[in-house]
């Protein structure tokens, strides 16, 4: 077994909002990501994909609220840091983070060589310009990208390049820990594989030691990452190897997940999607019992009755249902 | 096999934009016959076009140069009488699901709308509730729910079957859905695409499904265009074109889809050399 670089151990946070309105986003999660490795997480929009990488930084800020749970980054352990200590010690140089449509919220009026200014000097106020010049420039170079993207300002660029630069950028300061969230959801097909392949390059080359992958693009996460959690409605409800997660689901949700994807192959044409019915839980007021009983094909009454813990089986893989595997199996045999 | 009636034709369909320097041509000569009953894909990276040509389809935008035919007459819609006539035909759904739609207007009365343009108006009440829950169930939603609601209640999923039901109510000949799944995450598409192979089994309704998704379009579609800067470059049934694929653009297409069983060659794009 490799380094563990990050360690989640039980992590629960919500949100607050306005109205003084509890969100629990996310629900004691746990899981491990080692050196050299890469973690998918998939799940429908709204089940807290986002807010689980919000929250494993550590870095929490209104409305979003730490409740219990431990986080801990090649063996330190974060958990409790106040949010200017994380900011400037952790975030960017231990675990770096890619949101969502990241590269629309450049500021546009801001040359790509000033935004790495921030980044770098957020840090550490004390490194030169020139240092900083010296280094974005040679750390484009090596990830293909021309230096004279330095000098533009963000839409002089193509959203392909855009995106690239802010992955370039994220790990400036070598992170341990790189979280993507959908990097290439909004690029066509060739800018989305460019991407692929300089996030691989950059494991490669040791800017960073471990990957968090967020998308539902199943193909996509089964392409480039090692392992591949499911989650749903603020749990974890599934997690595997990508092979299992994608060809061998045992949680019905993640086997309905894998029934929807779609790809150009032979077969698909005479294949029947399983489409999954009705719409995840209001997370204000999360079921009792089984979080996905409500949408389960498979629901007994004894599903609904009390929260379900992990269940861990053979073939280091993990699920949340009351049943056992062997009766899931059979299930979905019987269609 | 029985003739195909022609739904709805194109002969070097051109569009122009801008002038001198300026120029750029975004559809550039295409020419199709999308038979009655037929669902076909239009396939293309953004910028290909694809939009372009589905504002001339729906007379929403002129062409610069070439024909239209609607079942096998020219389409002449310089009146707005005729245009209003030709919107009785073709329908369109978009992307996004809420910007076809004014926010501040009930459920409800979004149905009643279409109600009223098919000719519905003087129903009896019971009546249009009776038609407005049939199309719900169409899309599996449950029109006692939905009344009274406002769109920005619903996730963008139930809002694009929404559209969908309102598309069942208006029975068009002819529905134009541009990139309709592209906003919705990839567990609800199935949904959505099963609900356009149902329309189109249950209404006989050509369906032009326009997608950057080649393998959406694969799933969904009789026949797939290919469509590269504003020049359908590949054409043919959905497994002529992508199981054997003839152009080097298809190809590459192709290619760059992540799939399942087959590995995704990262070999044809270099990082170091563009
Ligand atoms: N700022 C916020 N305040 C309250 N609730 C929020 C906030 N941001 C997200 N949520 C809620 O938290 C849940 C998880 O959201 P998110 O993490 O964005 O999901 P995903 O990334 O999987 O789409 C959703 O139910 C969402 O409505
Ligand atoms: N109203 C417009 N004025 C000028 N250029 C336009 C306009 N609409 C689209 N274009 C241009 O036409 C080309 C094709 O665009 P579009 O049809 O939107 O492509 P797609 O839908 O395939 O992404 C692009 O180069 C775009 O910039
Ligand atoms: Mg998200
Ligand atoms: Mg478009």
């Amino acid at each position: 077994m490799g380094k563990v670089m990050l360690e989640v151990n039980e992590l629960t946070t919500k949100y607050i909002t306005r109205f003084n309105e509890d969100v629990y986003a996310v629900d004691h999660v746990s899981l491990k990501v080692e050196e050299g490795k890469s973690l998918g997480i998939a799940g429908e929009s709204g089940c807290g994909k986002s807010t689980l990488a919000l929250s494993l930084m550590g870095y929490y800020f209104s409305p979003l609220h730490y409740t219990s749970g431990e986080i801990i980054i090649d063996g330190q352990n974060i958990t409790g840091m106040n949010p200017d200590a994380v900011r400037k010690s952790i975030l960017g140089n231990e675990i770096a983070y890619i949101p969502q449509a990241a590269m629309n919220a450049l500021n546009p009026t801001q040359k790509i060589i000033n935004f790495i200014e921030d980044v770098v000097q957020a840090h550490d106020p004390k490194v030169s310009k020139k240092e900083i010049y010296e280094l974005a420039r040679e750390r484009f170079e090596v990830l293909g990208l021309p230096k004279e993207v330095l000098q533009r300002y963000p839409v002089e660029l193509s959203g392909g390049m855009k995106q690239r630069t802010v992955i370039a950028t994220s790990v400036i300061l070598e992170p341990k820990i790189l979280i993507a969230d959908e990097p290439s959801s909004a690029l066509d097909v060739t800018s989305q594989k460019m991407v692929i392949k300089m996030l691989r390059y950059m494991m490669e080359k040791g800017y960073v030691k471990a990957m968090i992958f967020i998308t539902h693009e199943l193909p996509l996460l089964y392409n480039v990452t090692d392992d591949i959690m499911v989650m749903y409605a603020g749990q974890i409800v599934e997690k595997g190897s990508a092979q299992q997660t994608v060809f061998d689901p045992i949680h019905p949700y993640a086997k309905g997940l894998m029934g929807s994807i779609i790809v150009p192959e032979s077969g698909l044409k005479d294949s029947k999607l399983t489409a999954i019915p009705g719409t995840p839980p209001n997370l204000k007021k999360p079921p009792e019992g089984c979080r996905f009983a409500e949408r389960c094909k498979y629901v007994t009454p004894e599903c609904k009755r009390f929260p379900v813990d992990m269940k861990y089986v053979e073939g280091n893989r993990s699920y949340r249902c009351i049943f056992s595997e062997e009766h899931l199996r059979k299930a979905y045999q019987n269609g | 096999m029985a003739e195909k009636k022609s739904c709805l034709k194109g002969v070097g369909l051109t569009k122009v934009f801008g002038l001198g320097r300026n120029k750029n041509t975004a559809v550039d000569h295409v020419d199709f016959d999308f038979s009655e009953g037929e669902i076909v894909s239009i396939v293309g990276e953004s910028g290909s076009g694809k939009t372009t040509l589905a504002k001339m389809l729906l007379g929403l935008i002129s062409t610069t140069e070439g024909e239209i035919y609607f079942q096998g007459k020219k389409r002449d819609i310089r009146s707005q009488r005729a245009k209003k006539e030709y919107w009785t035909n073709i329908q369109a759904i978009f992307q996004d699901p809420f910007s076809s739609y004014n926010i501040f207007n009930k459920i409800d009365s979004l149905f009643l709308d279409c109600i009223n343009m098919r000719g519905g108006k003087n129903l009896p009440y019971e009546k249009k509730v009776e038609m407005m829950t049939e199309a719900c169930s169409f899309v599996n939603l449950k029109f006692a729910e939905l009344t009274n609601k406002y769109p920005f209640e619903l996730s963008g999923g139930q809002m694009q079957r929404l559209m969908i039901a309102r598309i069942f109510l208006l029975k068009p000949k002819i529905l134009l859905a541009d990139e309709p799944t592209s906003m919705i995450d990839a567990c609800s598409r199935a949904t959505i695409l099963d609900m356009l192979l149902k329309l189109r089994n249950d209404t006989g309704m050509t369906i032009i499904f326009i997608t950057h998704d080649i393998g959406l379009a694969y799933f969904v579609s009789d026949k797939v265009f290919i469509m590269e800067h504003g020049k359908f470059v590949e054409s043919g049934t959905a497994d002529e074109v992508i199981l054997r694929p003839k152009e080097a653009y298809t190809k590459r297409l192709l290619n760059d889809v992540p799939k399942i069983h087959e590995e995704w060659d990262l070999s044809t794009v270099d990082i170091k050399n563009q």
